[in-house]
């Protein structure tokens, strides 16, 4: 089948690329891109690893064609860490231990990007019905908890930063 | 999972969605939110020639009170249901079984048109657009026609849209005053398909009697069952405690589940009498103006 040209804004820089229409997001990203901090997991739609923003909204990439990216604005986990400091979601999570193996945490980072710029003030269960499409198979989640409360709390007193 | 290889088209207008349609045959199939078709093309249980991605046609992704109906655009996503003031005053029913369906990130992609076109029995707005009585508007070579939702799945993952057709909007009449609804589902496990669940919808007259009931069941059949044995038995009735259980009765005799992975079909029947129950507790409660 031919190939389809696109452009994809991705962590602020445009790439423009060939892809086969049957192309996943997650692939183009992790091997066309070379960004691999956003994982595979399940491939199924199910466990959130390869979760990404596009145009402020998380979705999972597994479950998205490149080419529906062609033109529009995605962020991953390589985008978050801003002039050499983190983003207050991935100290949340270095201060609060958020992570063990750390498979999932990229796209638990990526729900959360999007999650907290919609809700400056979350409750634990807010933050949870959040993350119930991200699968932490270390069981990690009040960790998870606490580093978004972290991290929200953070970004309050930066004014929202 | 990759899928196999596919030709790839992005109108940007309904009729070039629609002239696509027409030239390309039964073997297009047309991309909106992507959440089941997308995982069903990587496990090749569907391997369509051509893709047609409706996602870039503008003006379709609207969720919008209007002419005494809430209307529903084909590019409406399932969060928006979430945070819609309309339907969490009026049409709660619709947030609760939003909320229901996969989990958030799959949500911000998946449409709502697209959960009735699918035709999937298993699908949970099936089964609450029965309870409401909705209407599905059809766009095709021939222009716009409506179907009532009762008429809309004529058999398992079938629906009534003709192949060169696209479900361009839902249709659900605004519920007048003293009207309640709700959503219940076992699952079990977040986005999991339902083991079960009912929808139902009341309107109350000024005595609290009921004078109109829309009862719907998700998957407890080949298709999406309208329970119109129970709407007819609570029509005129007060709803009090004898006549939910024995509404609850005559759903559970309506289904026609079957057994599998989520259990018996006697488990799943008598899930359908206790769900109907709680959800016309829940339905009563919101038609009295409780939350």
């Amino acid at each position: 089948m031919d190939k389809v040209a696109i452009n994809v804004n991705v962590n602020g820089v445009d790439h423009a690329a060939e892809v086969e229409p049957r192309m996943l997001l997650v692939h183009f990203l992790r091997e066309t891109l070379r960004l691999t901090g956003t994982h595979i997991g399940c491939d199924t739609s199910h466990c959130g690893a390869c979760t990404v923003v596009m145009d402020g909204r998380a979705i999972k990439s597994c479950t998205a064609f490149a080419v529906q990216a062609d033109g529009r604005k995605i962020m991953t986990v390589e985008g978050l860490e801003q002039d050499g400091k983190l983003h207050p979601l991935q100290d949340g999570f270095f201060q609060e231990h958020g992570l063990q193996c750390g498979f999932c945490t990229p796209g638990m980072l990526m729900t959360g990007y999007a999650f907290l710029g919609e809700n400056k003030k979350p409750t634990d269960d807010e933050i949870r019905h959040a993350i119930s499409g991200n699968l932490c198979r270390c069981t990690g989640y009040v960790n998870i908890v606490k580093a978004y409360q972290y991290a929200a709390q953070k970004m309050r007193d930066n004014g929202g930063a | 999972m990759i899928p196999r290889s596919f030709e790839y088209f992005s109108p940007r207008t309904l009729d070039e969605a629609i002239g696509l349609l027409q030239k390309l045959g039964p073997e297009a199939k047309l991309l909106s939110g992507g959440q089941s078709l997308i995982p069903m093309m990587k496990l090749r249980i569907v391997s369509p020639q051509h893709i047609v991605d409706i996602n870039r046609i503008p003006g379709l992704d609207y969720v919008t009170e209007n002419d005494g109906h809430l209307k529903i655009g084909a590019l409406a996503r399932e969060h928006q249901l979430e945070s819609s003031d309309v339907i969490n005053t009026k049409l709660p029913i619709l947030a609760d079984t939003a909320k229901f369906i996969a989990d958030p990130l799959v949500r911000s992609q998946a449409t709502v048109c697209g959960n009735l076109a699918h035709g999937d029995p298993a699908n949970d707005h099936p089964a609450t657009m029965l309870a409401l009585g909705a209407t599905v508007v059809a766009t095709g070579p021939k222009g716009q026609r409506e179907i009532p939702i009762a008429d809309f799945f004529p058999g398992l993952f079938t629906t009534a849209l003709e192949p060169e057709e696209i479900l361009t909007e839902i249709k659900i009449p605004l519920p007048p005053a003293k009207s309640g609804g709700a959503y219940l589902k076992l699952e079990r496990k977040v986005g999991d398909f339902a083991t079960a669940g009912v929808a139902a919808q009341i309107t109350l007259d000024d005595a609290g009697n009921c004078t109109k009931a829309g009862i719907g069941l998700t998957n407890v059949g080949m298709t999406p069952i309208k329970a119109t044995k129970t709407e007819a038995f609570l029509a005129g009735k007060k709803l009090d405690e004898a006549t939910i259980k024995q509404a609850a009765e005559t759903a559970a005799s309506e289904s026609q589940p079957m057994d599998d992975i989520r259990g018996s079909a006697e488990y799943k029947r008598d899930l359908v009498r206790v769900l109907t129950a709680r959800a016309l507790t829940r339905a009563l409660d919101r038609a009295k103006g409780g939350a």
